[in-house]
């Protein structure tokens, strides 16, 4: 038996190619790693593909459950999407290029993997990360790297393996668990080491999301999160407001109210989750979408829904169309609308 | 008698990874041996969840697309 053999490993597994590598690396030393995965509610694991039509040959798996399964280790999934809206709404760090408040999000996800419930339970010796320096813009700049290890309180229990060369060494470093010989120097955007790597790992079909794995780096899903912050006049929502912001078109022609138009069969049944909870309107003389509205429309935003919603309906060239408004309270009424044309619908109104 | 029990889990609704969640939450109260019986309406359920059996040693007995819904089948493991 090794000296390794009863150190264990808490591995933040995000889906990515960097984690699972960091994680692996770990494992060839001889350390017993578990890993760890958070669901915010911003995720995009499968989520968009699962709810819309043209994504269905797309194969819907979870990334992280995939790195697990590749690196044969079992995967905790710990719902932090309550806690999570603290550091989403009031970054200490800031946000990034969006409303990605990357830095912040890192220290809280390492924290949980040192401090939650599950690593009391199994007493972790230390974190493991896929972090590199400069790989991104936010989290990962050298300067940020002993901020993550400090504020997040795992000190140097947090061991980023693929660029540990081009840090001081760790806990685990300086006590032999692991080898600093056997890790790595990564750094900056280049590629091509993690590939050589995976390709040495024999790791193949790994995902590289461009964005990360975060909705909030997507620039036309934190405009619609910003605006949904703004019309609601007050910095809070809830998991179905944000996985709503995931589905159809969202267009605001007033402050009063917004539209979710399912843009396919697959969102059109999403939506139908929520038609007891929303003011809905539904097709009836023709094919088209479902639509939540949100807000508190008067009646004559109604009728204005009603005409935007024809207008992506099939009816969208008929002089009239009718169209099903079913209240929150199962109140219901049939109405004929008059479709409006592309010109009389202006582009600020799309969110 | 091996006491084993019998569960069900309505994750119909939620996309992934809550159904995953929710059956992490409850494998975490259901001993060897105990049935799960899930139904969803998010298609990844059938490869997320017996990923998620998999990786944990749970083995998953059925899964089945029925009416727009999935139902999966899986008994607790020993892991």
């Amino acid at each position: 038996m090794t000296p390794n053999a009863k150190r264990k490993a808490v591995a933040l597994i995000s889906g990515g190619l960097d984690s699972m590598l960091a994680a692996k690396v770990i494992m060839e030393q001889g350390i017993d790693v578990h890993g760890v995965n958070f669901f915010t509610g911003f995720c995009v694991e499968g989520h968009t593909s699962a709810i819309r039509e043209r994504h269905k040959i797309k194969p819907k798996r979870n990334n992280a459950l995939w790195c697990a399964e590749q690196l044969g280790i079992p995967l905790h999934i710990i719902d932090i999407s309550n806690e999570y809206k603290d550091i989403v709404l009031n970054p200490k760090h800031g946000y990034g290029q969006h409303l990605n408040p990357c830095l912040d999000c890192k220290i809280f996800m390492v924290n949980q993997a040192s401090a939650s419930a599950y690593a009391a339970d199994h007493g972790f010796d230390f974190v493991v990360t896929g972090e590199v320096i400069g790989q991104r813009p936010k989290s990962q700049r050298r300067e940020a790297m002993p901020v993550i290890a400090r504020e997040s309180g795992a000190g140097d229990r947090l061991l980023r393996p693929l660029c540990a060369l081009n840090l001081e060494p760790t806990l685990p470093e300086r006590e032999g668990w692991v080898d600093r010989a056997r890790l790595f120097g990564f750094h900056g955007r280049d590629r091509k080491p993690q590939i050589e790597l995976a390709k040495h790992f024999g790791f193949e079909d790994f995902a590289q999301p461009a964005g990360g794995c975060c909705f909030l780096t997507d620039k036309y899903y934190s405009a619609k999160f910003a605006d949904l912050l703004r019309a609601r006049g007050k910095r809070d929502y809830e998991l179905d407001d944000i996985m709503l912001l995931k589905v159809g078109r969202h267009m605001r022609p007033t402050d009063r109210f917004k539209l979710i138009i399912g843009r396919d069969q697959g969102e059109n049944k999403y939506l139908l989750g929520y038609q007891k909870r929303f003011l809905n309107l539904r097709m009836v003389s023709h094919e088209g979408p479902l639509t939540l509205i949100d807000g508190a429309p008067n009646d004559q935003d109604i009728e204005l829904a009603m005409r935007i919603v024809a207008r992506y309906s099939q009816g969208r060239n008929a002089d009239q169309v009718e169209m099903k408004v079913t209240w929150p309270d199962r109140q219901e009424r049939l109405v004929r609308v008059v479709p409006l044309t592309p010109t009389e619908i202006p582009d600020e109104w799309h969110v | 008698m091996n006491g084993m029990s019998k569960h069900s889990l309505d994750a119909r609704g939620l996309l992934c990874p809550i159904p995953v969640i929710r059956a992490q939450e409850l494998a975490r109260t259901l001993t060897a041996g105990d049935l799960v019986e899930l139904v969803a309406t998010d298609p990844g359920v059938m490869h997320d969840v017996p990923a998620w059996c998999r990786v944990h040693g749970h083995d998953v007995i059925t899964s089945k697309e029925q009416d727009d819904e999935y139902l999966i089948q899986f008994k607790i493991g020993t892991g």
